[in-house]
Parts: C-alpha cells; structure tokens; sequence
C-alpha cells in the first residue's frame, strides 16, 4: 500500500487544484506559474502602454492627468521589467534548464516555490499604488530622486515591491547557478551545455551581483523619505547624482539580465531550424562572458548629460563602443549557423529571424547613442524610446515569443496553430516597427520622453504611432489565443517535432512526466 | 518570383524613407552652432557605418534565407567553426569602432571646453519654470510657459507654437560663446535646445557648466528633458539669439528698469536661499 501511495506520488502532482499550484516545488510547475503570472503582466503593463498612447494620439487632449500619466509611464516600465521579461525568463529557466542537463529538478525546490509566491505579492503592491493618496509612484522607472523622495505612499510601496522582486530574483538566481554547477548529468561538461544553460548561468552571477545594489539605492531612497537621512540631498551633504551612478551600476547589467537568456533562446532556436550545429559555440559562450564583464563599466552612458569631466565621459564612450564587438560577434554567428543550412521557416524560426534583424536595428541606436555627443543630442529624447523598445520588444519580447512557440509543444505534448502563429509574427513586426520606428525621426527632431503632452511639429507622427501601437497591443491577443488553444488541444507533437532538435529535452516524451530523469541519463 | 518579391522590398523602402522624408522631419534639426554641426555630422557618420554593416551582414543573410532553404531542396553544411574568420569579424568591428572614436573625441572635449566664454548666465530649473541670471548684468528674470490655458484644456485652437512660447525668452548675442551654469532649486531637470546642441542636467545643489554659440539670429525652441513631476512638459525653452548690437540695447533697456529689476532679482535671490535649506522638507510637506 505504502509503496502504491509513494509510486502515486512520483507519477504526478501531489495535490489537485489550486492547492497544487500554492504548494507545488516542481520545476515544470513552478515554470508555468511564472510564464502564466509573466502573460498576465505582459497584458496588464501593455494596457498602460495603450493609454499612454491614447494621451498622445494628439497634442492636447486630456484623456487624463499629467500627473496619472506619468504613473502609467512609471508602472508600464516597472512592470514590463520586473514583472514580464524577468520572469518569462525564469519561467524558461525552470522548465528548460532541468530538461537541457539532465537534472531531475532545480538545487532547491522549495526555495523555487517562494521565489515564485513573492510575485504575485509585489504585482498587488504595485497595482495597489493607484489606490492610494497622490497615486502610484511617477518618477520614470529610474525613480530618480529629489522627485521620489517627493513623492506619495505610492513610492514606498514600489520600493517595498522592488525589495520583494529583488529577493525572488536573488533566489531565482542562486537555485539557477547551483542548479547548473551541481545537477548535470554524467558527462554534461560544461562546454556541452546547450547556449541557453549557458547565458543562464551567465545571467545568474549579474543578478546576484547587482539586484542588491538596487535594492541598497531604493532603501536610501526610503530612508531620505522618511528616516531624516540626506544620502541624494545637497542641502544635507548629500548628492542626487549619487543615485544615479547607484541605480545605472545596477542598470546596465539589468540591461544584460533582461537580453542574455534571449540570446540564449535564439541560439537554440537558429540551429535547429536551420538543421545545423551552432556556429562558434565556445566563441558563443566567451562573447556572453565578454558582454557580462563590461557590463559592469558602462553605467555612465545613462548619465552624459550630468556633466562628467571629459576623462569620464570619454571612459563611458569607449567601454560602451566596446561591447558592439562581442554583440556583433553574436549577430555574425547567427548569420553563419543559417548560412549554408537547410532552412525552414516555422513560427519559432520567423521569431528569430526577427529578433536577429531588428535586435541588430536597436544595437545600431545603441552604437548611435554610445557616441556621447550624439547621445547628450539625444537624451531624454523618444530616440532613447525608440532604441530600447527595440532591444526590449523586438529584441526579449520577440525571444520570449519565439521560445514559447518552440518549446509549447513539449510542454503541452500538442502543436500549437501555425497559422495563427504566423498571423501573430506578421503583425506584431509589422506593428512593431510602425510603432517604434518613428519614434527615432520624433527624437531626432527633439521630442522629449515621459511627457503628457507636445508641439504641433509632432503630431503627425505621434499618430502614426499610436495608431501602430493599438494594432501591437490588439496582435497580442492571438498570442494568447494560440496559446490557450494548443493548451487545450492540437496534434499530438511527439517527442521531438523538430526535425533539426539535438538537445536533450526532445529525447523526453512531450508532455514529459511531471518527474524526469530521475536516473541520470549519460552524455556520450 | 524573385524580382516581385524585390520590387516589394523597393516599394517598402521608398514608403518607409523617402515618403516621410517628405512628410515630416525625419533628420536632426539643422545645426544652428558650431557643436550641432558636429554633432549632425557624427550622427551622419555612425548611420553609413551602420548601414554599411547592416548591407553586409543581412545580405548575407537574406542570401541564405532565399537560397539554403529546405523547400528548394538545400542539404544542411556541417561546419560550425572557422577561427581565421571568427578573429577576422572581431578584428574588424573594432578598427571601425576605433575610426568612430577618434572624431567623437574631439567633439567631446570641444564641448567641456567652456574657457573664453563672452557671457555666463546663470540657468536655475524650477518646478515648472526656468530661471535666467545674467551675472555680469545683474538681470534676472523667470522664464514661463506663455500658451494660454484654453489653448492647454483644447477650449481654443492651438497657436503654432503651442508648448514652446514663453513669456521671457532667453536673449544672447550670436557669434559669441555663451557659457551656461545650470542648477536647480528642487528636482532634476535638463535644459535641451536641440538646434543649438546642448543639452545639461540641473541638479539642486550643484552648478555644472555647459556652454554654446549661436551661429545666427534667430529663435530657437527646447524643452526641459528630465521628468520632474506632472508640469515637465510645459516648462520650454526659447532662446532669442539677436546681433551683438541689439543685445547691448537689449541690456542697457533691461537695465534702465533697474529698480524693478533689482528688488526681482533679490526676492529671488531670497527665496532661493531659502528654498535650497529646506528643499527636500518643504517638497515633501507640500
């Protein structure tokens, strides 16, 4: 009977129901509560995305406040960060890196369950802002003081929220590293281990590195608020540009944390439908490296306008320079592993190609805005906007998408509807560029950002973009109705429906059984 | 087949370039300064880079994509390394990066160059106005948005300067370099006029010097480009390069009101004393 009960217990889930769900430390499980919770922020965050368009369909009109606006502008950036890529890409990680290395779970399974109940608590601190005196914080993502030691309640408890986030990534982040050191399987050597484990990895160190010095900068931020300190106050000895190198020595990498594991989707992704091995791993895995390493010295090109000296200045110029050559590596390896190959052309694979494509158009503003004259032209302007949504959208939005279709039918052990996903490919790029391109001409001509409202010289385009904009937002629900659908049902995929997959999880039956590799599996 | 496809492609580029470029603006603003002249002139420059790179690279790529496909019957290669290339494509970029440098530096130290300036004013952001001290002159005055408010509730159709008019423009004579102290007395701002090229963080407590000449007279628009709370976008900035001769009118008249002038620029003076003691206490009790 005993030996019935604990057989049952290794064949599934523990408990039914949401209890299931509360309690569960399975890393399939716990993947698809940070992918679900991930899908539900994308559309919550996006619908603030669509009423910042509204505002600035046309100069002047007044859906609603300055002020409201600028706490949409704060909380679509927060949320879209903190809230949707970082966890899709834990969410990934969960699922995959276990499958990739033969690992029968993550290092700490129960650590995993509380990483991934932090978020749900931080998302309702974060929604609760707009409920309380004076709103939800309004400073820009970047919570730049004196304006947010200004600000009302709302900007404790997006501290208090960022405190929580922070936490479930460092734990998230120390499960993913131990994980990776401890749990390949015999044979699974490190330089064998798919790109994705790989940026991973990569990815954990930056976390565990820099979400405390986010963590430190908006705790003095707190105590400027409240404690009578004066960390970011001139009149009290203090310095608010000090807040900035803070925040940016956790900005940048954050950059990196919120791009690595795309590129890590892209280099699964590429090889196998271009049915050839990826070219220049070990070149691979030292660009990631490369980048991660510089990551940590170019904070300061989110700062040329603070007025550094020209030794500072030029130091900032010439690092951020820099990482175009690891990142152009990246690109000329993707570009290689197609060339040559034998191509086909499946939802996952157009993600790619997309993301390659329009990922490399947002390192070209980057490099446009590395240059410091160019960028203090630049700052502050849409250029800004323009180039990170296309490192953001096109660039982790468009991988996430992209491994969600790859991977969907192993997970679900049904395909999902090409045709809709190619509707969605289509149209989000489409939209996508129509929504974003502009936004260089806007920047170049001089518009600022996180403004309510502009001058004529600008409406038209804004139009353009708004228009663009509702057709990105309204493209997003056949994402989520392709998802559903090959959820409930579709063709059976088999273990492995691509032909051109090599990595360990498509030995796996799809669905896989809720407890794999249980025995080691062996890398020959 | 392949020549609709790249008829298409032609099509889209001539949409996506030449038809906005004649629509709208799709470049920087014309270089009114010797700065923005460079500045124009290395963005021109990263944008044939880019291009050149972008040409190379996703040709390729657009080669594979129509010829090593599947469905024409391609069989996959098996190379996946090639060190002479993989140190080539690495050389390369930075020898490029390296040509890019060496005129963006010059740039930059041109413009922390603020020795033998002409004149300094003092530029102070406030919530949601400028101030501007001419401090050889002792003028002082505010700077604030001058759009009626019926034209900002859409209650009256908006006059073509709608968000950039105010009430004081900043006056500066041309041809002279004109060196900029900028501070603030309460959050960050940022004083942009893209024609001009500068564009300088206000940090209350600090002074940081930025400067910028005026090749021709003329008006020149900007914005404060920091977001400092619900009025950022309706605190502009105008600038009213005229002759060196009109200004030295400009002066001596701003100066005949002297009287008026001087108690303004003391309660100002005043009251910013004030306000940078108890800035932080004051914003939050508000």
């Amino acid at each position: 009977m005993e030996a019935v009960a604990s057989h049952d217990e290794h064949a599934g889930p523990h408990a039914r129901g949401l209890v299931r769900w509360i309690t569960t430390t399975n890393h399939k499980d716990i993947g698809t509560l940070y992918l679900c919770f991930s899908l539900v922020m994308f559309f919550i965050a996006g619908f603030f995305a669509m009423l910042i368009r509204a505002e600035l369909f046309e100069p002047g009109a007044r859906l609603f406040s300055p002020a409201l606006y600028n706490q949409f502008v704060t909380m679509h950036g927060l949320m879209m960060i903190f809230g949707v890529i970082m966890p899709a890409f834990v969410g990934f990680a969960n699922w995959q890196i276990p499958l990739m290395i033969g690992a029968p779970d993550m290092a700490f399974p129960r650590m995993n369950n509380w990483s991934f109940w932090l978020l749900p608590f931080a998302a309702l601190l974060m929604i609760g802002e707009f409920f309380v005196p004076g709103g939800a914080a309004a400073t820009g993502w970047t919570m730049y003081p004196p304006l947010s030691v200004e600000m009302g309640p709302g900007m404790d408890m997006t501290i208090f929220a960022i405190h929580i986030l922070g936490i479930s990534s460092i734990m998230g982040a120390i499960n993913i590293i131990t994980t990776i050191l401890n749990l390949r399987a015999p044979g699974m050597t490190l330089m064998k281990m798919p790109l994705f484990v790989w940026t991973w990895l990569i990815t954990a160190y930056l976390l565990v590195a820099v979400m405390p010095v986010l963590a430190g900068a908006v705790t003095m931020v707190l105590a400027d608020r409240h404690f009578g300190t004066h960390f970011f106050n001139a009149a009290g000895g203090g310095d608010p540009i000090m807040f900035q190198h803070i925040f940016w020595f956790f900005g940048h990498p954050e950059v990196y944390i919120m791009i690595l594991p795309a590129f890590g989707i892209i280099s699964e992704i590429i090889p196998t439908f271009s049915r050839k091995p990826l070219f220049g791993y070990a070149s691979m895995v030292y660009a990631t490296a490369s980048i991660a390493t510089l990551s940590f010295v170019v904070w300061g090109h989110h700062m040329f306008t603070v007025g550094f000296p020209a030794s500072g200045q030029l130091f900032f110029m010439y690092a951020t320079m820099l990482i175009a050559v690891p990142t152009g590596v990246k690109i000329f390896n993707w570009v290689a592993t197609m060339w040559r190959g034998s191509l086909s052309f499946e939802t996952p694979m157009l993600f790619a190609i997309g993301f390659v494509l329009m990922f490399t158009i947002g390192g070209f503003s980057g490099l446009v805005l590395a240059v410091t004259p160019v960028d203090i032209q630049l700052h502050g302007t849409y250029y800004v906007v323009a180039h990170f949504h296309y490192v953001l959208f096109s660039g982790a939005a468009m991988a996430i998408m992209a491994g969600i279709y790859y991977w969907l039918p192993k997970w679900t052990g049904h395909m999902y509807d090409e045709t809709l996903g190619k509707w969605h490919f289509w149209l989000t790029t489409i939209f996508f560029n129509l929504t974003f391109f502009p936004m260089h001409f806007l920047g170049l001509a001089g518009m600022p950002r996180r403004v309510a409202d502009y001058a004529l010289q600008y409406t038209t385009l804004n139009q353009v973009v708004s228009i663009a904009a509702f057709g990105l937002g309204l493209s997003q629900l056949i994402f989520l109705y392709a998802i559903v659908k090959c959820i409930r049902g579709g063709v059976p995929a088999g273990d492995r429906p691509w032909e051109g997959a090599t990595s360990l999880e498509w030995t796996l039956p799809s669905p896989p059984p809720y407890h794999t590799f249980e025995t080691e599996p062996v890398i020959s | 087949m392949r020549k609709t496809v790249s008829g298409a492609l032609c099509l889209l580029f001539g949409i996506l370039v030449w038809a906005p470029a004649r629509a709208f603006e799709i470049n920087l603003k014309p270089p009114a300064s010797p700065i923005a002249e460079q500045i124009y002139g290395l963005h021109i420059m990263v944008l044939w880079v880019c291009l050149g790179i972008f040409i190379v690279v996703f040709g390729a790529m657009l080669y594979a994509i129509v010829n090593h496909r599947k469905s024409v019957g391609h069989k996959p290669a098996l190379f996946h390394e090639n060190l002479a290339l993989e140190v080539v494509w690495t050389i390369i970029p930075f020898l490029i990066l390296a040509g890019m440098a060496y005129p963006a530096t010059r740039t930059v130290l041109a413009m922390k160059n603020t020795a033998g300036s002409a004149l300094s004013i003092e530029v102070t952001g406030y919530q949601w106005k400028w101030q501007y001290t001419y401090l050889p002159y002792g003028i002082s005055f505010f700077s604030t948005l001058s759009t009626p408010p019926a034209q900002l509730a859409d209650l009256a159709p908006k006059n073509r300067h709608y968000l950039e008019q105010v009430d004081h423009p900043m006056v500066v004579p041309t041809g002279e370099k004109i060196r900029l102290l900028v501070t603030s007395a309460d959050v960050v701002h940022s004083w942009f006029v893209p024609a001009l090229g500068v564009k300088q963080d206000a940090f209350p407590g600090f002074i940081k010097a930025t400067w910028f000449e005026a090749d021709a007279p003329g008006v020149y628009r900007g914005y404060c480009t920091e977001l400092c709370g619900k009025g950022h976008a309706f605190m502009p900035i105008v600038v009213d390069a005229v002759t060196p001769a009109q200004f030295a009118a400009w002066v001596a008249a701003e100066q005949r009101g002297k009287k008026t002038a001087a108690t303004a620029a003391a309660k100002a003076q005043a009251s910013r004393g004030h306000r940078t003691l108890t800035a932080s206490r004051a914003a939050r009790s508000s």
